[in-house]
């Protein structure tokens, strides 16, 4: 198996080519296009995705998300690890 | 006309662009009376249906044939999508599309591309596809989208010619670098359907696919995404057939008639709307064709009074109108139908004949 568990903590993540987050009204809010799939994505899996840019690492987008929302470093971090995780496996976020 | 309030909004537009295409898969999901190139849509017009479709809420365009690429303006119908903010997705042969055609369209704002490939057999493939040679050019295709950056899904159609390969299908798509792999059994419309002796597969040889599709899921996890089109033939429920009618997904084929499922013209009686005539919006709000098998009250018994019924939708109405003659039935599919037999003994009748090619 080559998915994992875990991810390293300076790892830049960042959507791939093909992958993009829109804001679409008639849909209800923002959701990712990947190749012939549609994601909704939800308040929180947009505030983490916006920051996947390629530049900033899992750690800093989880210690600019616990400042922002001032929210439990731990739990913050548990749900973006999660979500990248997930994303990851499915082929939708460069690690 | 005022839409009904629950109207829902779709999410993808197929454009099928063209029915001209290099190859003869006697799969072909196009109708068997084919749209001639002096009938097709130019690119305005395509442009207009594609800002329209995103007024209505569609996120993704399928671009489509045919072989899309047997269309001169292929990079400005692209350029189309992208200016009305979709996402667009390029469903090609590869037989015909260069790779300098195909940087044309990267650099247009193509987001994503699907290969068909017929086999992992070379020689299977290309009698498959009709042609000599097609294997090849679609491989090196493949790497030539690899290397623009672009993402690749490897469409396998499976059949009883090729269904004991799944597990080298898979390992072709890795090998070619695609992202995903679509591991599709043959859905029996237009040409299919022609075909049907000559590919069904035996219960037993799809009960093995399948259970190989799992196998192959958990051993390439995180690798590649492996979809799979289930076959509907020895099912006991019905796929929910484009994700339910007129509910999610819009057809435009070449000549601009808009359909709520590629195969929904085999339907007698219906009523379909062209966007040289209307809107899209108008279309998709008002046009009989829609409205014939939106929500459930059409609906007859078994599926009136199901617990499934907004999950599946009462399953395939092309399917219910070709194999039990009414196209408000029940999906024959579902072992509820009294009509269920019908399709084990149709899946039973499996003959080694000569494909009939698609062909105009």
């Amino acid at each position: 198996m080559a998915g994992s568990n875990t991810i390293s903590a300076d790892a830049k993540p960042s959507l791939p080519r093909g992958v993009r987050l829109v804001h679409n009204e008639a849909q209800g809010g923002w959701v990712l296009l990947a190749p012939e799939r549609v994601f909704k994505a939800d308040a929180i899996a947009h505030e983490i995705l916006k920051r996947c840019t390629g530049e900033a690492s899992v750690q800093t987008i989880v210690d600019d998300l616990a400042t922002t929302f001032n929210a439990p470093r731990q739990r913050i971090h548990d749900d973006v690890v999660k979500l990248l995780v997930s994303l990851a496996d499915k082929k939708l976020l460069e690690l | 006309m005022l839409a009904p309030a629950s109207l829902p909004s779709p999410l993808g537009l197929l454009a099928e662009l063209t029915h001209r295409c290099p190859l003869g898969c006697p799969y072909c999901s196009n109708p068997l009376a084919l749209d001639k190139r002096s009938d097709e849509l130019d690119t305005a017009t395509w442009a207009r249906v594609f800002r329209e479709a995103a007024g209505l809420g569609v996120l993704q365009v399928h671009l489509s044939g045919g072989e899309p690429a047997a269309r001169r303006d292929l990079a400005a119908i692209v350029k189309a999508v992208r200016e009305a903010e979709l996402y667009s997705n390029l469903i090609t042969s590869a037989v015909g599309l260069t790779p300098q055609t195909l940087k044309t369209l990267a650099d247009a704002g193509l987001d994503h591309v699907q290969i068909s490939i017929q086999d992992s057999e070379e020689k299977s493939a290309d009698h498959v596809a009709g042609y000599d040679g097609a294997s090849v050019r679609k491989r090196a295709l493949a790497a030539e989208v690899v290397k623009l950056g672009l993402p690749l899904t490897v469409n396998m159609v499976v059949h009883r010619a090729n269904i004991a390969r799944v597990e080298a299908m898979v390992d072709l798509a890795l090998s070619l670098g695609a992202s995903r792999v679509e591991i599709a059994h043959v859905q029996y419309y237009g040409w299919a359907l022609e075909n049907r002796a000559a590919l069904m597969p035996t219960r037993e040889q799809v009960e093995q696919a399948v259970a190989q599709v799992e196998t192959l899921r958990t051993k390439h996890h995180g690798q590649i995404v492996i979809d799979a089109v289930v076959p509907d033939y020895y099912a006991r429920f019905p796929k929910p057939c484009v994700g339910g009618w007129g509910r999610r997904s819009i057809n435009v084929t070449p000549a601009g008639k808009v359909l709520p499922c590629h195969a929904a013209e085999v339907i007698p009686g219906l009523e379909f709307w062209n966007v040289r005539e209307h809107s899209l919006g108008d279309i998709w709000r008002s046009s009989p064709a829609f409205n014939a098998f939106r929500g459930t009250d059409w609906m007859q018994e078994p599926c009136k009074s199901c617990a499934l019924k907004e999950k599946d939708f009462g399953g395939c109405r092309c399917q219910a109108f070709l194999i039990a003659g009414d196209a408000r039935a029940a999906d024959p599919v579902c072992h509820l139908s009294p009509h269920h037999a019908l399709v084990e003994q149709l899946a039973g009748v499996r003959e080694d004949i000569p494909y009939n090619y698609r062909h105009i």
